[in-house]
């Protein structure tokens, strides 16, 4: 029998020693990837350190306007949560269109930005991958790919990063906060995400034995008009094959503001910085929203069977801009 | 005692909603599965799978698993018990070799059984099976299915390869219109919600085994059969089952536990995982149909042509006869209908929900909606000019065959007649909108069964018989139909299913259950009524009178039976994302009597929705360089959610056949028949373009681009 130890922390400090004596223990919050990942044997903890009991399930509101969320706050509370609502719609949407009810009232923020990929290679102990055994290989590049990355893949792994919430986190600028045994540190999200290269079993920036501690989203005026949209192949508990988070300000029919970030695309939340570029002080107009998504895809490199993921987000970025635009009008 | 008290009830049970009665205890949980009947000494069992595609076993590296933990045994091809595979079972065929587990040292397809590791808990059991280190010589294999492959040959199965009548080729040239397509369907996987799981015990030289199965008939004689026992020395019992689906037979983890509770000697229990079902549970095969049609151009078909390629594995020849529907569906001067298979290095495939109609059918509805574009006809109008007046190739007479009152019934309320025939002419929004309807058929078999009924001293009825609910409510219907043919109110009767001791009968598949056990119910009534004389004393011990529907069920008149349905579906699809959802199914039957019309409407839509995921969402991924399956789980294979599920409505339409000696149809299959033929079509109505390859996912939308 596969045993583990199971501890809950005290407090923050105590949990981040607990992972600090022990580089094979993990954090245990909602449980929703890291249970299901032990039963397939994919994790194999020596040590879980239960840190859903830490008084880190607050939704608090910054002097400067922004919010600041709990790591262990879960999907289902920030998704109702009213600034959330008012301020960014977008991440209360991302949330909403993750997993499933049950799912959610588990799942923890920290969790969800943590959470592995959901390839089918990856979670197969009996084929290779990279990312769980490093050198083994990449099955998915010849092989089952159709929802695997078409942006900052490379040939050692294609995989793409599986959550909703964190794409609209990337188009709001979050800032990670962390602990470890050197004190509270911080990364913002663009950097958290470690590009795939040769080491895509190294997935974030966060160093060992970090623990998230919350996430602070700075104020974003141009997000109370915003949207997420996900396209799934069923209407419910799936994950996306394409996503988008979209914020948009339009003043005298021009782009005055915009963020805009894809989801599914990539082994990370991807910021569309160079659509963003194209879109800032330019007409608001369907003309402009697919250039602008040109400019992004062109970047694009995708495999046998993927391709239609181009087109589909060129198609969401038109469509959902041309939405928040058509607001913006009314 | 008391004196008997049969007298009229004032209210026939069947014809009127009844819920389940073992509901209570489902939903409370009292209801045990095989899985979780405590047995004192329980030893688990757990399978070891090839992780290669072709070849042989080298090695087993027994020694340091033995070592570990609670280990008790390993079994496998060098040290388990032999049993005997050359025999011809109650489905008429002899078993599929995949349950003959540990027979030699071939693997034929990745997944396949290589041994099975016994520990004092599951547990244990698993750890050590993870850890069993196997040697292999591994050979090169072939997983591609392909419409070119030149081995592809002719199968009979359960019913002819091929048919011809009339002159094709001639009927086809002759023809003012003319569809040729290929349609393809994916591997489909049954997933039943309880997973496959057995106890076995012996107990001085009897075997019991607990079994989540289609038949506890079935398994005792195969599993007698295989194990060279009396069949009277096994009992099989499979008190409540969560799903079959086709799927539920006797399978390797069955024959795993018998070994290893013999080796042992003691219960042993093996469950399978969901992954490992995904290759020892059966499957349905991909299909790639090619289907001709040659019409006058008022649509009267001259030439239907149906050809069907399945696929199975190198050691059973299962087919999956998806052209056989088109034998009975329309009329046409010539007909031709073959069903071919190509062997490769998979696990054997199975019978599935609607086995060759379920896929068979997407292929013909779909290109008879084709045709009706070609001639510029409505497709219920073209179908109807193709009804048969006998069966197209069989020449026997119908035994009621209403179809064209389900597609009058639901073309009506359906609203049909408002109709804009106009591909890619409805928007909502960012979604294109789209109605579509297809044809549906299920044969209506029976087979022998055996029943007795106890009258008992308290004035109850005890019924007992080897069915098998499988979910379908067949302890409430046999309830119902036991009620009505012994003129008592229900709750004087106690319907007990699930046992072998009860006696054979017929397995609950092939839409055949609720029909064949209904007319051994009656028949045990009929009996039992005659013995029963108004005032009569009961003795404690009751009155027992059994029936055996053998010799009826063989006098049956050769008649093509068939229930018969009408699929109406409306679609909406946003062409920018390439999602589909469905708004709106209504699906019309005539399946016979209806017993229970509460569970019949949920085992309707239940088929409709199967239908729904067919044709949205259901395809098992199989990597062509492993040979095995990728994503095999339930977050990798889709299957309908409830947000896909739209306002759905299932009815029926009167259909008697004074003539049948028992009235019901079944109704298992038929719901899941033609669905998937619908929503095609009416994704063709919403966006002017036509798929043909299931399921129809949003990437096959997006780049099948705006318009044929």
């Amino acid at each position: 029998m596969r045993e583990f130890a199971y501890q809950k922390a005290a407090d923050v400090s105590g949990a981040v020693a607990l992972l600090d004596a022990d580089p094979e223990a993990r954090f245990l919050a909602g449980g929703t990837n890291l249970v299901d990942l032990m039963k397939s044997g994919v994790e194999r903890p020596t040590r879980l350190v239960d840190v859903r009991q830490l008084p880190l399930d607050r939704v608090e509101s910054t002097p400067d306007g922004g919010l600041r969320i709990g790591a262990t706050v879960t999907n289902s509370d920030l998704a109702v949560h009213p600034d959330v609502r008012r301020r960014y719609p977008m991440l209360a949407q991302a949330l909403l269109a993750g997993a499933s009810g049950q799912l959610r009232n588990m799942a923890t923020v920290g969790g969800n930005l943590l959470q592995r990929t959901r390839c089918g290679y990856f979670t197969d102990l009996t084929k290779p991958c990279n990312k769980r055994t490093p050198g083994s290989g990449c099955p998915a590049i010849r092989g089952e790919h159709h929802n695997h990355a078409v942006l900052g893949a490379s040939s050692h792994c294609v995989a793409v990063h599986p959550s909703d919430m964190a794409v609209a986190l990337a188009a709001l600028d979050a800032v990670v906060h962390f602990e470890t045994a050197d004190g509270p540190d911080a990364l913002p999200i663009g950097w958290l995400y470690l590009p795939v290269d040769e080491t895509p079993h190294r997935e974030t920036a966060l160093p060992p034995g970090a623990l998230i501690t919350h996430v602070s989203l700075p104020p974003a005026p141009v997000a109370a008009r915003s949207r997420y949209r996900k396209v799934r192949e069923r209407a419910s508990y799936a994950f996306a094959i394409g996503s988008i988070a979209a914020a948009l300000d339009v003043r005298d029919g021009v782009v005055h503001d915009v963020r805009l970030a894809y989801g599914a695309v990539a082994s990370r939340p991807w910021r569309a910085q160079a659509a963003e570029r194209v879109l800032a002080g330019a007409s608001a107009d369907a003309e402009t929203f697919a250039a602008a998504a040109d400019a992004e895809l062109a970047a694009a490199r995708p495999l046998a069977h993927n391709e239609y993921k181009v087109t589909l987000m060129r198609n969401l970025t038109v469509a959902v801009l041309s939405e928040l635009a058509e607001e913006a009008g009314r | 005692m008391t004196t008997t008290t049969v007298t009229a009830a004032p209210v026939r049970a069947v014809g009127r909603g009844h819920v389940r009665v073992e509901g209570r205890d489902k939903v409370t949980g009292a209801a045990r599965y095989a899985g979780e009947v405590p047995f004192a000494g329980l030893a688990h069992g757990w399978l070891v799978l090839s992780s290669v595609a072709r070849g042989r076993i080298e090695e087993i590296v027994t020694a340091p698993v033995l070592e570990m933990p609670g280990v008790l045994a390993v079994l496998h091809h060098g040290n388990a018990p032999h049993v005997e595979t050359d025999f011809v079972g109650m489905m008429g065929t002899r078993p599929d070799p995949t349950c003959a587990v540990f027979q030699h040292d071939r693997v034929p397809h990745l997944g396949w059984p290589v041994a099975l590791v016994v520990a004092e808990t599951s547990e244990q059991a698993r750890e050590a099976a993870e850890s069993l280190v196997v040697h292999y010589d591994e050979q090169p294999h072939d997983v591609e299915f392909s419409a070119e492959d030149p081995d592809a040959r002719h199968v009979d199965g359960h019913m002819p390869a091929v048919t011809d009548k009339g002159d094709l080729e001639a009927e086809l040239a002759a023809s003012a219109v003319v569809v040729d397509v290929e349609y393809t369907t994916p591997e489909e996987h049954h997933n039943p919600m309880e997973p496959h799981a057995a106890m076995a015990r012996w107990d001085e030289g009897r075997l019991e085994l607990i079994d989540s199965n289609q038949s506890a008939t079935w398994v005792v004689g195969d599993i007698a059969q295989l194990f060279g026992l009396d069949p009277a020395s096994v009992h099989v019992r499979s008190e409540h089952v969560g799903g079959g689906f086709g799927s539920k037979g006797v399978r390797a983890h069955q024959v795993a536990a018998v070994m290893a509770a013999r080796v042992l000697q003691r219960p042993v229990r093996v469950v399978l995982t969901r992954r490992q079902m995904f290759t020892l549970a059966g499957h349905r095969s991909p299909t790639i149909q090619r289907v001709r049609l040659g019409a006058e151009a008022d649509g009267r078909l001259r030439a239907l042509d149906h050809r069907s390629l399945s696929r199975t594995s190198t050691v059973y020849d299962f087919v999956e006869p998806s052209a056989g529907v088109a034998r009975v569906m329309y009329d046409a001067d010539a007909h031709h209908t073959e069903n071919r298979v190509v062997r490769l290095d998979v696990p054997s495939p199975t019978w599935m929900r609607g086995p060759g109609e379920a896929p068979g059918s997407f292929a013909l509805e779909a290109a008879l909606d084709e045709l009706a574009e070609k001639c510029g006809l409505d497709p219920i109008e073209l179908r109807l000019r193709n009804e048969p007046d006998k069966g197209p190739v069989s020449g026997l007479p119908f035994a009621a065959r209403n179809l064209r009152a389900c597609f009058e019934e639901g073309a009506r309320r359906f609203g049909w007649d408002r109709r804009d025939p106009r591909p890619g002419v409805r928007r909502d929004g960012r979604w294109l909108l789209g109605s579509g309807t297809a044809g549906a058929s299920f044969q209506a078999g029976a087979l022998p069964s055996t029943a007795t009924i106890t009258a008992e001293a308290d004035g109850t009825f005890t019924v007992r018989i080897a069915a098998a609910d499988i979910g379908t409510g067949a302890r409430t219907a046999l309830t119902l139909v036991a009620a009505d043919a012994l003129d008592v109110p229900t709750d004087r009767i106690r319907v007990r299913i699930g046992d072998s001791a009860f006696g054979p009968a017929g397995i609950a598949g092939g839409s055949m259950g609720t029909r064949s056990w209904s007319w051994a119910v009656t028949a045990a009534s009929s009996e039992l009524r005659e013995r029963l004389v108004p005032g009569m004393e009961i003795p404690a011990q009751g009155i027992t009178v059994r029936s055996d529907t053998t010799e009826a069920v063989a006098a049956l008149a050769r008649k093509e039976r068939h229930s018969y349905g009408a699929q109406f579906v409306e679609v909406a699809v946003d062409p920018a994302t390439g999602e589909v959802r469905v708004r709106r199914m209504l699906g019309i039957f005539a399946a016979g009597r209806i017993v229970n019309p509460l569970t019949a409407k949920g085992q309707f839509t239940g088929g409709m929705i199967w239908g729904l995921s067919m044709a949205l969402h259901e395809e098992a991924a199989r990597d062509a360089y492993f040979g095995g399956p990728v994503g095999a789980d339930l977050a990798g294979y889709h299957v309908a959610t409830h947000a896909d599920v739209p306002h759905i409505e299932a009815d029926w339409v009167e259909d008697v056949d004074p003539e049948d000696p028992v009235g019901i149809k079944g109704i298992g299959e038929v719901g899941i028949v033609g669905v998937a033929a619908a929503v095609a079509n009416a994704v063709w109505h919403a966006t002017g373009v036509r798929h043909r390859s299931l399921p129809i996912r949003p990437d096959r939308i997006l780049t099948a681009g705006n318009g044929a």
